[in-house]
Order: structure tokens, then sequence, then C-alpha cells
């Protein structure tokens, strides 16, 4: 029933490292990431808002679990990422995907 | 949501004071009771909060059921870290006030903007459903 377990295992990957997740609802959170699910819900610890003005609430919030089904973007540094690993991995995905 | 370490789980999150985003942009800050694999939620001893400007307001709700749908974000409450400072509370009245003013702009803005994209024939659609995983 799911479509991937591959941004699952690339997130796990990537358990420990800042992000900066941006949801649908225009908020943007920087954090480490401490974990993730199958749903790709995601935990951050340590947050900030980028744009504390706008989201006064969250000031009191350093952890919070992030519903995947909100997220629209996240955001990585390039050097945190074999580029060229996954793109190989979401294709030999896509071709067993195909039969 | 599973038991198998390393995966987010809210477990830990029981019984300790939380603030939760929803989908139609309110606050509740409460006790986090009860969990599911859906991210419904239990809060007890709910209060909602309503921010406009530096100020807020906070409306007591008692005990809140949250389809897990509408949760945007639920985050850990952490009472070192103060918020006082920057923020001014206000009584319910007040809040209400101040929130009825800030919707009332805010469609009259929205009611210009469609005029003007209308006169372009241009319109845009409003994401209101979520899609499923």
């Amino acid at each position: 029933c799911f479509y991937s377990a591959l941004f699952y295992s690339f997130f796990k990957s990537l358990v420990g490292k800042d992000v900066v997740v941006e949801l649908k609802n225009d908020l943007s959170i920087c954090g480490t990431l401490h974990s993730v699910d199958q749903y790709l819900n995601i935990k951050l610890t340590d947050i900030s808002v980028t744009d504390p003005e706008k989201y006064p609430h969250m000031l009191s919030v350093k952890n919070c679990f992030i519903r995947g089904s909100v997220v629209r973007y996240v955001q990585l540094p390039a050097d945190e990422v074999d580029t060229q690993l996954l793109q190989d991995a979401a294709r030999k995905e896509a071709m067993q995907q195909k039969q | 949501m599973n038991y198998v370490p390393g995966t987010a789980s809210l477990i830990d999150d029981i019984d300790k004071k939380h603030l939760v985003l929803l989908r139609d942009g309110r606050t509740l800050i409460g006790f986090l009771r009860s969990i599911d694999q859906f991210a419904n939620l239990v809060f007890h001893q709910t209060v909602e909060r309503i921010h406009v400007g530096k100020k807020f307001g906070d409306i007591p709700r008692g005990i809140f059921i949250v389809r897990g749908e509408n949760v945007v974000l639920l985050g850990e409450i952490d009472v070192e870290k103060p918020c006082d400072a920057v923020l001014q509370q206000v009584s319910i009245e007040e809040i209400l006030e101040e929130q009825r003013l800030q919707q009332q702009t805010k469609q009259e803005t929205e009611k210009v903007k469609l005029q003007v994209l209308k006169d372009r024939g241009l319109s845009i659609p409003k994401a209101d459903n979520l899609d499923e995983y």
C-alpha cells in the first residue's frame, strides 16, 4: 500500500542533521531531525521559526512533531545528500514499480 | 507510529503540556493524554489561544479530541522558555474583538484581490483538501 520506503530510508539516514521544513500553511521551521516514520511524519528538536513575528505561539516550543501530510518541502544542505545515489535508488524503485 | 527505535512516535509526549496547530489556524494548548496511528489526539485541560499581533487571549475548552487530519504541528511546551517578554495577555473579550477586526481587514483585502484577478480572467483555486499519504 506504500509507494516507497525509499524516502523513509532516506530521511532515516539524515537523522541528526539540521533541516528546514516548509509546511503547506507557509510556516517554515528550522531544527535538527530527530526521527521519521513510515508516513514521513517528522520530529524536530531545538526548533526555531524562520519568521517568528508571524507565528509567536512557537516561542515556548523546543521540540515538535510535524504530520507528514502537511509538509510542502524539506530543505537540506547540498553536502549532506549523495544526489547520485538517491537518483539511482529512485530510478531502481521506479523500474520495480512498473513491473 | 510503532515501537521501533528511531522512528517518530508520540508515545513519549503523553501527559506533557503541548501546543497543537490546526489546519484552520487555531492553536490549542493542553496536556496530551492519548494518541493513535492517525495522530488523532486527546487533550486535557485544553485552552484555545488566540494571537493577534503581540497580544493573546486564552479561552478554556476542557477536553478536546482532535482528528489527526487537522493536525499541522504538535509542539512540546518547554516551561523554562519564557514567552511573556514579547507577548501580552489580554482578556477574552478584547482578543475576540481584535480577532474580529483582523478577520475584517483580511476579508476586505481578499475581496479586492479576487476582483482584480477576475478582471483579468484569472482565479486561484483554494487548496483545502490535503492528500492522503
